[in-house]
């Protein structure tokens, strides 16, 4: 090979920094975070799987449907009716965004610009 | 062929380094209105469109004029313009990038820029003039980098490109009407609603486009031996005056409707452009010296670059010529079409426009970047130039 | 290069492009079914109705008394602090980064194809609330790039401030200088936030939305409530023949702004 002495050792930097995310928190990683759940709610607007994976698009889902459709028919959680909102509905049961919201999106490294707008509850 | 930008003498790389200077500062200066916000700038809620769009409209059509120099040769078989056809393509791409680079320094959110192409809004002209520079920039560096690779070869170019290249002519009118038409549906803004906005437009496009090529094309002979041949400017400055007279000709036109109707929203606007608008006792004037300034380089230019003297012997004057006339019409457009839309506003009131430090930074740095990009573009194109008259 | 290599890398090169384009076009399709009905239900929000009376849809309206609002200058402020409270509209010191939804202006101003040297004493000295007129024809919705403001099937011309880019191009499209836009971070220069609405963020745009999170549950808009004894402000459905706001177009002699641009607004004046 022509210019190994270069490309070598080129290759080999390449590699190292493009698995920067593999190695470089190698055996950093804490445990899952606990979250404070609701005291006075038992169900969320869908089970507790469901909506740990989907509530990103459930609420761009909300989002249309209220904003772009005039669709604002209530939901019902636990016999109790409720908007289809962010501020209205979710944070008046998961009263703190730093217990609940920010626990699980600091751990994933996640930064969702709702609150860029959207009022968190006071704390 | 990027290795021909490369290797270069001393000025060339001090060329770059001073570029490359401003564009650092620009960045930095970007940071700063990134995390702040557009309150950084000179806007206001009544002028809510500064000088980023003023020099996007501006480049938009000097990116456009490179049309006038492939028109000729591919249409009507000009052979004269075959050694600069690459410059008008080469010219075209950098200036499409500044167009590019100055709308995401306008933009209040940038990192949604894709929702333009995630949602496309055909009734909207801004997602039409998305898809049309975008696609003149493609066709250029197609068309550029292919036909400049057969050169270099010395082969004939592929039979495929032809037909890219008879798109971009299209595209390259279309550009700039798209633009136009950004600015000549809006109801609300009666200086800017005139059908003769587009052919305003391209007229003055295909002045400084060229303009621009000229001023370049001499600096080229005298620092890079790289020689357009006499015809061949001779013709792309005959293309100059018809077009920058065509522009003045369209300006005047606006006058006269503006004038002699004496109707308020075609008036005023011309009014505190040239003369100075008065409201409640207040004289708003800002942009008169500028106004003046355009009407003066366009007649300084274009009487240097029709004098039989400088036509047939001086390169000094005939580059000085034509940077007037680019200035001049880059006073029209930039400064004077687009800021002049805003005053008065919708309520007939009158609030003037002044850029603020940041945002002059990053303009200029957009430039720079610009220019950076034309060099090192230019270099590759006189590079293979050379290896092939070797 | 070898031709043959060269050929090799040709081919390789389209097929890639080839396999990658056909999985986009197929997930196109399959999901293609799943989006036309979002799409259908989106699009709605954005077409145009261009003529006026729609049988059967709403279509909100306003009608704004203008010598209530010279007779009583306190009904304009009432007006403004409802509607900038309830929207946590910000109020910044320097004019540049002005925002405002409603505000009071002269009729000069709010009516610039009507000048008038020579005004009655009323008019001359007092001011009368503008707000965005919620066109039929709007020009801002034709601008959008994004369709981050719409005009929805009930009449409102809404802002979708998750979309929108920051462009401004609905800000030169405006005929009547409605809208404004976030030229700095909004939340500090709110004086008392109203919980139960989001304020915005930096570089979008905003603008009156005729209270529509307050009208499609039945409620008045902020402004409308605010000055609800005085009746300076009426608000109703121009589809219903049988509404409020009908019966006092048909009574009274209204003016709207600006037109002859065409833009059809929904907000009308008594002169």
């Amino acid at each position: 090979m022509y210019d190994s002495g270069k490309i070598i050792p080129g290759l080999i930097i390449f590699v190292l920094f493009i698995t920067i995310p593999i190695w470089y928190n190698r055996g950093g990683a804490s445990t899952a975070p606990k979250i404070e759940l609701p005291k006075d709610a038992k169900t969320c607007v869908l089970p507790a799987a469901e909506i740990r994976a989907e509530h990103m698009k459930l609420l761009n889902v909300w989002r249309d449907e209220v904003l772009r459709d005039g669709k604002r028919a209530a939901i019902t959680i636990e016999g109790k009716q409720y908007p289809k909102s962010l501020m209205l509905t979710c944070m008046k049961c998961h009263t703190s965004k730093k217990q609940f919201c920010d626990k699980c999106h600091t751990y994933a490294s996640v930064e969702p610009y709702c609150w860029d707008c959207h009022l968190a509850p006071v704390e | 062929m990027f290795e021909k930008a490369l290797k270069g003498n001393n000025y060339y790389w001090m060329w770059l380094a001073f570029l490359g200077f401003f564009v650092a500062v620009a960045a930095v200066c970007y940071l700063r209105q990134y995390f702040y916000g557009l309150g950084l700038t000179g806007m206001t809620r009544d002028v809510s469109w500064g000088i980023y769009i003023s020099q996007f409209t501006f480049l938009v059509g000097v990116a456009a004029g490179g049309v006038m120099l492939v028109l000729p040769y591919y249409i009507h078989n000009y052979k004269a313009f075959g050694k600069i056809t690459i410059l008008g393509e080469f010219l075209a791409i950098s200036s499409l990038l500044m167009c590019m680079m100055f709308i995401m320094a306008d933009l209040g959110q940038p990192l949604r820029g894709l929702n333009v192409l995630l949602y496309p809004t055909p009734h909207s002209m801004l997602f039409w003039d998305m898809c049309v520079l975008w696609g003149y920039l493609i066709l250029n560096a197609l068309c550029g980098w292919v036909i400049l690779t057969a050169e270099r070869k010395q082969v004939h170019p592929p039979k495929w490109i032809y037909f890219f290249v008879y798109l971009s002519i299209p595209f390259a009118f279309s550009i700039h009407t798209v633009t136009a038409m950004l600015y000549c549906g809006l109801p609300g803004r009666h200086f800017w609603l005139s059908a003769i906005v587009a052919p305003r437009f391209l007229a003055s496009a295909f002045a400084a486009g060229p303009a621009l090529i000229v001023v370049m094309a001499l600096i080229l002979k005298r620092v890079a031996n790289f020689d357009a041949g006499k015809e061949a400017i001779n013709k792309m400055v005959t293309i100059i005056i018809y077009a920058a007279i065509a522009n003045m000709f369209f300006v005047g036109l606006e006058f006269f409707v503006g004038f002699y109707s004496d109707i308020p929203g075609h008036k005023h606007t011309l009014q505190y452009l040239f003369f100075g608008l008065e409201h409640h006792g207040h004289v708003y004037n800002n942009l008169v010296p500028f106004m003046w300034g355009f009407v003066a380089l366009f007649l300084v230019g274009i009487a240097l670059i029709t004098h039989p003297y400088t036509r047939k012997q001086s390169d000094l004057w005939l580059g000085l010529g034509c940077a007037s006339i680019f200035l001049a019409f880059w006073l029209d457009k930039g400064i004077g079409f687009v800021l002049g839309g805003f005053v008065p506003t919708p309520t007939e009131e009158i609030v003037q426009y002044y850029p603020t430090l940041n945002e002059l930074f990053i303009t200029v740095g957009v430039w720079a970047a610009g220019f950076f990009i034309l060099t090192i573009l230019y270099k590759i194109a006189i590079g293979v130039e050379h290896e092939i008259e070797a | 290069m070898d031709t043959n290599r060269r050929n090799f890398l040709k081919v390789a090169g389209i097929s890639t492009l080839a396999g990658l384009g056909g999985t986009a076009v197929v997930d196109r399709l399959v999901a293609g079914a799943g989006m036309a009905q979002a799409s259908t239900s989106t699009s709605h929000g954005t077409e145009q109705a261009g003529t006026a009376a729609k049988a059967g849809a709403t279509r909100y309206g306003m009608v704004i008394d203008i010598k209530k609002f010279y007779q009583d200058p306190s009904l304009g402020e009432k007006a403004v602090k409802a509607c900038h409270q309830a929207h946590n509209v910000p109020n910044f010191p320097d004019k540049r980064d002005e925002i405002k939804w409603i505000w009071m202006t002269k009729f000069e101003n709010a009516f610039p194809e009507k000048p008038n040297l020579y005004q009655d004493e009323a008019t001359a000295n007092n001011q009368l609330p503008i707000l965005c007129n919620h066109c039929d024809n709007p020009p801002c919705v034709r601008a959008c790039p994004t369709k981050a403001t719409f005009r929805g099937d009930d009449g409102i011309v809404g802002m979708d401030y998750h979309r929108c880019i920051g462009c401004r191009f609905c800000m030169a499209a405006c005929p009547y200088g409605s809208r404004s836009f976030n030229w700095r971070d909004p939340r500090s220069f709110v004086a008392n936030l109203n919980r139960d609405y989001p304020a915005r963020t930096r570089g979008v745009v905003e603008k009156c939305n005729f209270c529509v999170e307050r009208v499609q549950i039945g409620q008045l808009p902020a402004c409308v409530e605010a000055v609800s004894e005085s009746k300076a402000l009426i608000f109703g459905n121009l589809n219903d023949p049988n509404s409020e706001l009908r019966k006092i177009l048909k009574e009274k002699h209204t003016i709207q702004r600006n037109p002859s641009l065409g833009t059809l607004p929904s907000v009308f004046y008594i002169v």
